[in-house]
């Protein structure tokens, strides 16, 4: 009686709010019950026996599928992505994102994992620049501007941001437009929408903003907290984004930082242009030089702009006094994987391995012996062991096995015809 | 080729088993009292013996910080050994580098060494020190590591000769190593042992490297790089041959390990023992050789020279050192919308 009478009261708060309110005297292991409920996690099968878990084949089918739905898109095709990409994250602070259904409230999830999503971005992308905006009480304010540097972002991220009011996704929208209108034409605009509330407020039509960013050629994804909504789904479909709806803070962190590789680009989007770049080299040891960006002077260690000799402390940035972007070729060669991707790996199973005749039946890469079904590269036929496969393809790149052969033009020629 | 005995005829005189280092070289005054306070924690760089005996007594328990998995990529192209003008040849070399393998695994018996060697058609497993735990069981034994990896390093150059006899036609003048092979197995190693538990030794990867830089490997060189950087493995560099290698500076920059270049070879095993033995831990009370400095640089990809400006295209990143119409690597036509000059090439296409 007690609970249904709160329920009604505060129609919104959640059953684990009250409970948590109630008995905060409870241990961690009697948390485990209320908050993680890991019986869930349990599956039966015909017979109603209990399957066991088993971690390792579910993350191994989940990077196959996943795998093979990029394939299907991109792999053989050099498809065209753009690398250099102005992002503006719109970070919902209304009402709705104090709510507590991701633990300890949707904001402090959001904080979080913005900024490993920032870090992972300017890994992937080293040329491109993040701006920060949120909404909060109706209005859109900029957090941070276009900038190339992560620690400027991710330290007004950690200041404490309350949420309150409304939120108004044509506000947003209008500010990102002002601001990515600015930018040079052989970048590609990009907006990332988190948003929490159910509802927009806004002083005008929104569909006439959405066609606004559709002309000025915005791709604008949104990543929803609570449900779907139409004006969102709509907005994406009209610039060419994605829209998706998190389940919980697991899924709520992959789709976000399946944004931080660089998206298929279309054609028209962006003109191909050549843009003046300059490479400095490192300051002398001993140098004395007031440093451009903190206005103190400083010893050694910095780079120097080659066309107007100002010092800089780290790179890549934009030099203050003539303008021209800095970079290293590191930076560079970051992006190269992109352009020359490495074709996924064929599934090899036990029986077919048992079949080959290869001598040794462990992988080419880490001499592991191959128990469970391993992976088989194209080009070279060496086979790998599925976490091998993981990695080569998630981070390192290169298949050790191709790498390890030298192919003259004789031999590849012979191999073509 | 390589015989067993010559080996302890050609040592260079050195201590296998160090336990006193001149304290002068190696702590710079105000971390003495560091040492003492960590010497709980078994971090002491004087004395190793006493370090791994205390490391032994607890090694069912946690590994110490000191202790370290070591990869090592040795260059075997012959490419570069025969025609090197250096004071050092193949033998010699080796013989250093089984000393200082050696003397890895003397300083504490939880040590790990992996060698890989690369060649110049083709990179291999040469010794894994973790998997026949007979062969190095301390006093006593110290033929046993030599024979066993002379033996595996004779049998992978005739196997890298007979792959290279089936190529014709292969200019000489700058024949390089198949480093990113190597580099990207001993990657995957390492990954395996971060794989294999909480429990693991700090790896590092050490490339002991002649052969000059090979132009069409610094993609896949760059991406193994990067990798590195990603999962803290730095990547040492020991580079014996003439010029320095820009790839392995870079590395070395990049993932934080050290790149020497040795200016007296004869005394190969003096700059391995000193300057490469250390585990990682102990690093941060070294004076470490540092780089004098490190050519960021690019170099344009029309004339291959080195550039301070350059143009940039925008959808390949491909460098120019002048401002071109089309890039020629992509094939846009820049200034120009793309959708024009797509119809334009569709509409050439019915036509031929």
């Amino acid at each position: 009686m007690n609970n249904s009478e709160k329920k009604r009261m505060n129609g919104e708060a959640e059953e684990e709010n009250e409970e948590d309110v109630e008995d905060e005297g409870r241990d961690a292991w009697e948390r485990t019950y209320t908050d993680e409920r890991s019986w869930e996690a349990l599956e039966e099968d015909e017979s109603g026996l209990l399957q066991p878990i088993d971690n390792k084949a579910i993350y191994h089918s989940q990077y196959r599928r996943r795998l093979q739905s990029l394939s299907a898109t991109s792999a053989a095709s050099r498809i065209q992505k753009g690398l250099i990409r102005f992002l503006c994250v719109v970070v919902d602070l209304s009402k709705a994102a104090g709510e507590m259904d991701f633990k300890p409230s949707r904001m402090a999830v959001i904080a979080k994992h913005v900024e490993a999503f920032i870090r992972e971005f300017f890994d992937q992308n080293p040329l491109s620049q993040i701006g920060l905006v949120i909404i909060k009480d109706g209005v859109a304010q900029s957090l941070t501007e276009l900038g190339g540097s992560p620690e400027a972002h991710i330290k007004a991220l950690m200041v404490k941001l309350g949420c309150a009011g409304d939120s108004s996704l044509q506000n947003a929208l209008e500010l990102v437009h002002d601001t990515l209108h600015k930018i040079p034409s052989y970048g590609h605009r990009e907006v990332l929408i988190l948003y929490s509330a159910l509802s927009t407020c806004d002083p005008g039509d929104i569909m006439e903003t959405i066609q606004k960013c559709k002309k000025a050629k915005l791709r604008c994804s949104v990543i929803g907290l609570s449900a779907e909504m139409f004006v969102c789904k709509h907005l994406c479909q009209e610039t060419g984004g994605s829209y998706m709806v998190a389940l919980d803070e697991g899924h709520f962190k992959e789709l976000l930082l399946e944004h931080a590789p660089p998206p298929p680009a279309l054609a028209e989007f962006a003109i191909a242009n050549l843009i003046k770049m300059g490479f400095p080299q490192r300051a002398a040891e001993g140098s004395i030089a007031i440093c451009s960006c903190h206005r103190e002077a400083k010893v050694g260690e910095g780079y120097i702009c080659p066309r107007c000799k100002a010092r800089v402390c780290e790179l890549p940035t934009e030099c203050r006094f003539c303008g021209l972007t800095l970079v290293s070729s590191p930076h560079l060669a970051r992006s190269y994987h992109h352009l020359f991707p490495i074709e996924p790996f064929t599934e090899v199973s036990a029986r077919q391995l048992e079949l080959s005749r290869v001598a040794s039946k462990t992988c080419f890469s880490c001499r592991e012996s191959l128990l469970t079904p391993g992976a088989a590269c194209t080009k070279c036929k060496q086979y790998f062991c599925l976490d091998c496969d993981i990695y080569i393809h998630e981070s390192l790149h290169n298949c050790p096995g191709c790498e390890s052969r030298r192919i003259t033009p004789a031999a590849a020629s012979a191999t073509m015809s | 080729m390589l015989k067993e005995g010559a080996i302890e005829s050609r040592l260079v005189a050195g201590p296998l088993v160090v336990t006193t280092w001149p304290r002068s070289f190696l702590l710079p005054p105000h971390s003495r009292g560091k040492l003492l306070r960590d010497f709980n924690q078994s971090t002491v760089v004087v004395g190793h013996g006493y370090a791994s005996f205390q490391a032994n007594r607890r090694s069912l328990i946690s590994f110490s910080d000191d202790v370290s998995l070591l990869v090592v990529l040795i260059d075997t192209n012959p490419f570069f050994w025969s025609t090197s003008s250096s004071s050092l040849n193949f033998h010699q070399f080796v013989s250093h580098v089984l000393v200082f393998l050696d003397l890895i695994v003397r300083l504490s018996q939880l040590n790990q060494i992996v060698v890989i060697a690369t060649g110049h058609n083709t990179c291999d497993y040469i010794y894994d020190s973790s998997l026949d735990t007979d062969q190095v069981t301390g006093e006593g034994e110290l033929p046993a590591l030599y024979s066993f990896v002379l033996q595996r390093l004779e049998e992978f150059v005739d196997k890298d000769e007979k792959l290279g006899a089936k190529q014709e036609g292969l200019s000489e003048k700058r024949a390089s190593s198949l480093l990113s092979g190597s580099l990207s197995m001993a990657l995957c190693y390492i990954q395996r042992v971060f794989r294999s538990g909480p429990l693991h030794p700090q790896p590092r990867i050490l490339c002991l490297q002649g052969s000059p830089d090979g132009s069409e490997q610094y993609v896949s060189i760059m991406n193994a790089i990067f990798s590195a950087q990603r999962s803290m493995v730095p990547i040492d560099c020991c580079y014996v041959g003439s010029h320095n290698s820009a790839f392995l500076q870079q590395a070395s920059y990049i993932t934080g390990g050290v790149y020497v270049k040795p200016q007296h070879l004869e005394g190969l095993y003096q700059y391995l023992a000193t300057v490469f033995a250390v585990d990682l831990h102990s690093r941060s009370f070294l004076q470490l050789p540092r780089p004098a400095g490190v050519d960021f640089r690019a170099s344009c990809f029309c004339h291959k020279t080195t550039i301070d400006m350059g143009y940039v295209c925008s959808v390949c990143l491909s460098i120019f050192c002048k401002h071109h119409d089309k890039c020629s690597t992509c094939g846009l036509v820049f200034g120009k919308v793309q959708s024009d000059a797509a119809s334009d090439r569709k509409r050439k296409v019915p036509e031929s």
